[in-house]
């Protein structure tokens, strides 16, 4: 068995492979931006890409504008590091694609136009549900926002040799040209090189790893508690206490179905046999991928070792990076952070179309406007949200710096678990959903889901170093989205709305027809 | 022929007791995988074979049970569900 004699150094220096695949993905995207720039004319161009990209490849943009670099380094690096614990984040980010497939993909596509606030608020009153529906939206976007760009930061840094904050004024910049121009168009076919290129590089690095081992995964995982203990095959001390475990099961099962920018992309296809097909797909290759983390990750932790992950970075990112570079040299090293940063562009860029469609389709045309907005009002207002809300993720990011915010992507799928899952189930299938009822369920569900992650040990213990905390659990979900059903179910009772039950036959039909006369 | 609107409550129906069926067991599948976490996790460390724990294939048999579900909602949808909602199209689209 080889012995790690991996160092640490060439991380952080310029690397020519490195900075060659980036300009490169960058020059291909700017150009496939300068393409769509001249494609996106109407705001159904902007937010859906005119409703013509194919199932497949819709599926391969929902695999892209899913799999972050969270996923990619922090799955790699945990599973590195703990082994089996890491595996339960594996398995959970892709439960929630089956739900999202059998609940809310079709539904989604025949009762919605851009946002997902359009199915929610179809039968309600506008105003409420939809400004409830961008309070939820934008405290998602946001939070992915900041933890991603916090994370591109710290990586590019560690990868390239950039400062932090000029990492995170490149990663800005890029987005805000790929939207602005480009639209959705241009972030769809971003996300299609991106997917492209992460499967692409998971595969070869899981294959590299794979022949050292005899091309068997037992192998690997023998010769793992061979070196560190039976114990890392087995749960562990992620997982000390045993409903943690439950609730994070539950935001990542129930935040995939309720995250905006994956919801948006259902607009993006002809018809609802199309979005059927497309989560399919995507449900195959994120599945596909995170069966890959298993192999990287204790790929990494024979190869590599967990004592050289954590001295490259402390919260275990550099796992797959310093594989690629063990297995494959500087030059493999140079072009997996290359996808690293191409991951995170792209998962930034479908986050900050969804935010300026909210910002402009839910708020200003159908809260400030009542409806009553010329579409060029409307396509100018989405450009202008998508400078702000760029600008606004480059300052977040810069004002984190050197904060722990991965509890931010965790708190972004709570969020969208509580609030966003349950309105659209129970607008969608319950007869009796009010204004009332729905507003405040997602009311309950966003404030909830702050309120107990300041009070979990997360907040309490790790960050502002307190003895003890006084909510016990680091992930709300357990409590938050039984809370919101219940708030929604019964304030929906005790405000019954005769108008909105009405309308819902006409909803039941077009659920299944679609929007034209059936 | 029967009336269209009752077929179309049928098909919605048949649709619901399908995806409520493939919604359970996924619940089941994780929550189960889920709660062999957190309440049995001695069972999990049993070994299958040398370098195979039981927790490791059961995590990644979530995935392919995962896919398998998958791929039996969308073989149903896309024979009968798109089949029987073209016949109720067509049958609307007569006067």
């Amino acid at each position: 068995m080889p012995q790690a004699p991996v160092s640490p150094a060439p991380l952080g220096e310029p690397n020519p492979v490195a900075i060659g695949s980036f300009l490169a993905f960058i020059a291909v995207t700017l150009g496939i931006t300068w393409w769509a720039a001249r494609r996106t004319k109407t705001t159904e161009h902007f937010y859906a890409a005119g409703r013509s990209v194919s199932a497949g490849r819709n599926g391969l943009a929902l695999a892209g504008d899913y799999m972050s670099a969270g996923s990619f380094l922090g799955i790699a690096g945990l599973v590195a590091t703990s082994g089996f614990d890491g595996l339960i984040f594996s398995t959970g980010y892709l439960v929630g694609w089956p739900v999202l497939l059998f609940l809310v993909a079709e539904p989604l596509r025949n009762l919605g136009t851009y946002t997902f606030a359009d199915v929610v608020a179809l039968r309600l009153r506008q105003a409420p549900v939809r400004m409830a529906a961008a309070a939820s939206t934008l405290a998602t976007v946001l939070l992915y926002l900041i933890a991603q760009m916090v994370g591109a930061g710290g990586l590019i840094r560690l990868l390239f040799g950039l400062s932090y904050e000029q990492a995170v004024v490149l990663v800005g910049a890029a987005m805000i040209a790929y939207v602005l121009f480009g639209g959705m168009i241009a972030t769809t076919w971003v996300q299609i090189v991106k997917a492209v290129l992460l499967l692409t590089g998971a595969a070869i690095l899981a294959l590299l790893v794979l022949a050292r081992f005899g091309m068997s995964p037992t192998a690997l995982f023998a010769a793992a508690a061979a070196r560190h203990g039976d114990a890392v095959l087995e749960p562990g001390r992620l997982v000390a206490n045993p409903w943690n475990a439950v609730s994070l099961g539950m935001a990542l099962m129930f935040g995939t179905a309720g995250l905006p920018h994956i919801l948006m992309r259902f607009y993006t296809v002809p018809d609802a046999r199309a979005a059927r097909t497309s989560v399919a797909y995507a449900t195959g290759l994120i599945g596909l991928f995170y069966l890959l983390t298993f192999v990287l990750g204790f790929g990494a932790m024979v190869l590599v070792g967990p004592e050289a992950v954590r001295a490259a970075d402390p919260g275990g990112n550099m796992a797959a990076p310093l594989l690629a570079q063990f297995l494959g040299g500087r030059t493999f090293l140079g072009f997996i952070a290359a996808v690293a940063f191409a991951t995170i562009l792209a998962v930034v860029a479908g986050l900050t179309l969804s935010g300026a469609a909210t910002l402009s389709h839910d708020l200003w045309v159908n809260v400030v406007r009542g409806g009553r907005a010329a579409p060029t009002e409307e396509l100018r207002v989405a450009r202008a949200a998508t400078i702000g809300l760029g600008l606004a993720a480059v300052l977040l990011g810069i004002a984190f710096k050197g904060q722990n915010v991965a509890f931010m992507v965790s708190l972004a799928f709570a969020i969208a678990a509580s609030a966003n899952f349950p309105a659209l189930v129970l607008a969608i299938f319950w007869r009796r959903a009010s204004t009332a009822g729905i507003v405040a369920g997602m009311l309950a569900g966003t404030g909830a889901a702050l309120l107990l992650i300041y009070l979990s040990p997360t907040i309490q213990v790790d960050l502002l170093r307190r003895g003890s905390a006084w909510f016990p659990l680091t992930n709300p979900a357990l409590v938050s989205i039984p809370l919101a059903f219940a708030v929604g179910i019964s304030v929906s009772l005790l405000t019954a709305e005769p108008k909105a039950i009405e309308r819902h036959a006409a909803l039941e039909r077009r659920r299944h027809f679609g929007a034209a006369p059936g | 022929m029967t009336d269209p609107d009752a077929r179309l409550d049928d098909l919605a129906r048949a649709r619901g007791r399908i995806v409520g069926a493939l919604t359970g067991l996924m619940l089941l599948q994780y929550f189960g995988f889920i709660g062999l976490i957190a309440f049995h996790r001695e069972l999990l460390a049993v070994r299958v074979v040398p370098g195979l724990s039981l927790g490791i294939l059961l995590g990644a048999s979530v995935i392919v049970i995962s896919w398998i579900l998958t791929v039996v909602y969308v073989r149903w949808a896309n024979r009968r569900y798109d089949a029987e909602l073209a016949r109720l199209r067509r049958h609307a689209g007569q006067p």
